[in-house]
């Protein structure tokens, strides 16, 4: 079955590569989304903490949230959004062939998919790594002690070739034991078929909390792979790109000065570019095509990042890590509103 | 003849036993019965005791009740969920209506309807997830079977053509069901909403109902006489069979957004098409397999009876054909009902997709096992539903008797 999803991608790619992007002179999505009064957003639709459907049949998560914060910069209503669930093959033909607008599903960026697949990418809203995770009581704490040790991973996934291209490099004989799907992954490593597991690591955080007995596992710190996740857009729609990146770059600027869902309507201050975020100044809607208050909508609909990350990921018992403002050493920095 | 009229009666040998002389006949007869004995139950005793212990103590089964409407509807809109109970009281009305004009099987269905909706609202599901006002509902639906079950009795007497309205009636709930879900206009609700067993049972349903003429066309056309019409049918069947249901809803899901980036087809109605027409290539060889079983005669009566092909094809060979095929048929309808979860690959949110959905659900995390096989319980119940009306239909039908 990997193998032949593999192969899907690998003609969808091919073909992707055929089509054009967006044609000179076409309407912009976001003049499309603003003449429909909907977004439609393709997400993962199984991936916790990222997006899932809630019991009362809404969808939930991190990049859910973001998809409403978009839709409610656009459309100034953040329920004014249709999501769509998308398996990885059909994800960038979704939004080549304009089946979907913006595209929030864990999706690395690379160089690849920048240039030939069609796909603009929107600043990282989360800022993933490959990482691994093992009994405590092994007292491993470093990738060079897994020397002979049986490491379990999924199948065809960029995550088996980062793992035999790193243990390579650092010359360790190691014993891999591939597995189809992620459940299975995690229930025999609790067998104990494989001693070491290794996947994302907000996976493997979100994973490590329903093991039996969460405490008696650790995580390595070493993180052998870069894994930017962020919103997507279609190949040469700028202004639409824009739109999407300042949205994300609205959430992280409100969270470095501190601005949060609840006291968004009544912040008050004198620094001239937080008045502008605020629209109280300057025309920053009127450049994006956007109404005047649509920083203010996403903040007062979604929250800042801390308290998206805070809503969704938290409770996984995901660390913030990277994903902090760069003023608290972090990664996210969000580019003058001026 | 004489020695026939003398001969001694003997009588049947017992076929039921006592309890005891039957165990020892059959499973202690011997020294390595009575082993091979002992050691499946030994077997059976442990699978059974590990899944029950399994069942009873470590399973979270709150993960059902608490998503149910998530595996019933998926994310179909809370605020337009009465369109769900108006296409069920249309089933539930067309039902009743038929148990009482036609009897027989007609009645068990619409009794299995009504007993199943009384079970559902006797569930000791707590009452927050499962409210009172949803029971309500759901006794409205069987009292509308029962009273239309005795409209349908009545007018059995003063409208004899209550018969062709009623059959009417089932074919139009079918455009029915899918405007009155769908909706119009600004508000319409649009299909990636559609989820769980509603999307599955639909999906099925559109199938089931589109395959089976397409099939039998194919098949008839494929036994024509006019090369065009033969050739087309079978390079339809042939190439059809020769592909994965897979790559064809991948086809349907990705290449046709590229190929015609100006047709903007549905995400369902793709699926809904890629079922049907995969379908239709078994359902046709199914029926061919029905239509060489009739001997030559049939025709050649049918046609000195004055019959044109038409007629003789509907009224004197496809009856037959069809009658003595209805096993393959229905296991056709089967394979279909249970191919709709690959719908999952694509992105749609059928019986099984939500499934995995629940489980990536950070409250439910780890469920899988359960998740899984409360699916597997409502697959089984349908496909199990489905082989049972046709033994009832092949009974009814004599088939199988000499």
């Amino acid at each position: 079955m990997r193998k032949f999803l593999f192969c899907v991608s690998a003609l969808v790619l091919a073909i992707a590569l055929v089509v054009p992007g967006l044609a000179q002179g076409e309407e912009s999505i976001r003049d499309k989304v603003k003449k429909r009064g909907k977004l439609i957003c393709g997400v993962h639709g199984g991936l916790p903490g990222f997006s899932f459907l809630s019991e009362d049949g809404k969808w939930s998560g991190f990049d859910a949230d973001y998809g409403r914060a978009i839709a409610a910069a656009v459309l100034g209503d953040p329920d004014k959004v249709e999501f769509v669930p998308l398996k990885a093959p059909e994800r960038f033909p979704a939004l080549q062939t304009g089946e979907i607008d913006v595209l929030i599903r864990n999706t690395t960026w690379t160089l690849t998919r920048d240039t030939q697949v069609g796909a603009d990418f929107a600043p990282p809203t989360f800022y993933d790594g490959q990482g691994f995770m093992l009994a405590k009581a092994l007292g491993i704490t470093s990738l060079e002690e897994l020397a002979g040790a049986s490491i379990g991973v999924t199948a065809g996934s960029t995550t088996e070739l980062n793992l035999t291209d790193t243990m390579r490099a650092l010359g360790i004989d190691f014993n891999p034991v591939v597995f189809e799907e992620i459940d299975t992954l995690y229930n025999s490593y609790e067998q104990g078929r494989c001693d070491v597991v290794t996947s994302d690591k907000s996976q493997l955080v979100a994973r490590r909390q329903v093991l039996k007995d969460p405490e008696a596992h650790i995580i390595l710190d070493a993180t052998i792979s870069k894994e930017p996740l962020g919103p997507v857009t279609v190949h040469g729609d700028n202004k639409w790109n824009d739109v999407v990146s300042w949205v994300v770059y609205a959430t992280f600027f409100a969270e470095e000065h501190e601005i949060t869902q609840a006291n968004v309507s009544t912040f008050e201050t004198d620094n001239p570019e937080i008045k502008r975020f605020l629209g109280k100044t300057g025309d920053t809607g009127k450049q994006l095509g956007l109404p005047q208050d649509w920083a203010h909508q996403v903040i007062n609909a979604v929250g800042n990042y801390g308290e998206v990350f805070e809503r969704n990921l938290t409770p996984l018992g995901l660390p913030r890590g990277v994903n902090k403002p760069w003023t608290q050493g972090g990664l996210l920095y969000a580019m003058p509103f001026r | 003849m004489s020695e026939l009229e003398h001969t001694q009666e003997i009588k049947p040998p017992h076929s039921s036993k006592a309890v005891l002389p039957w165990l020892k006949e059959n499973l202690f007869s011997t020294w390595y019965n009575t082993l091979l004995t002992l050691f499946a139950l030994g077997i059976v005793y442990f699978v059974l005791k590990g899944i029950l212990v399994w069942a009873f103590t470590d399973a979270n089964w709150d993960v059902i009740p608490a998503n149910l409407r998530l595996f019933l509807v998926g994310p179909y809109p809370k605020t337009e969920i009465w369109r769900v109970w108006i296409v069920l009281y249309t089933v539930c009305a067309l039902a009743g209506l038929s148990g009482g004009i036609w009897g027989g099987l007609t009645l068990r269905f619409a009794v299995g309807i009504g007993g199943a909706g009384i079970v559902c609202t006797l569930l000791p599901i707590d009452m927050a997830t499962f409210s009172w006002t949803t029971r309500g509902w759901i006794l409205g639906g069987v009292a509308l079977i029962a009273a239309l079950f005795f409209v349908g009795i009545r007018s059995r007497d003063f409208s004899p053509k209550m018969r062709r309205w009623v059959l009417v009636g089932w074919i139009l709930s079918f455009p029915w069901t899918l405007i009155m879900l769908r909706g119009f206009g600004e508000n319409a609700i649009p299909t990636t909403n559609w989820g769980g067993l509603l999307l599955t049972l639909i999906l099925a349903a559109v199938g089931i109902c589109f395959c089976f003429p397409l099939g039998v066309l194919l098949a008839l056309g494929r036994r024509s006489t006019l090369p065009a019409v033969k050739w087309v049918s079978i390079a339809y069947i042939e190439i059809i069979r020769g592909v994965p249901l897979v790559t064809i809803l991948f086809m349907a899901q990705i290449m046709i957004p590229i190929f015609m980036p100006d047709v903007r087809l549905d995400k369902v109605l793709r699926a809904m098409l890629a079922l049907t027409f995969f379908s239709a290539a078994y359902m046709a060889e199914n029926v061919r397999g029905g239509l060489q079983a009739i001997p030559r005669g049939q025709h050649e009566a049918a046609q000195a009876l004055g019959l044109n092909y038409v007629q003789s094809t509907v009224f004197i060979v496809l009856p037959q054909a069809l009658r003595s095929v209805i096993p393959a048929i229905v296991g056709q309808f089967i394979a279909l009902f249970k191919d709709t979860s690959l719908v999952t690959i694509v992105g749609l949110l059928d019986l099984l997709g939500i499934a995995k959905i629940v489980i990536a659900n950070p409250d439910w995390l780890g469920l899988q096992a359960e998740v899984y096989l409360f699916v597997a319980v409502i697959y089984f119940v349908f496909c199990y539903l489905m082989s049972y009306v046709s033994q009832q239909i092949e009974t009814s039908l004599g088939v199988g008797k000499t």
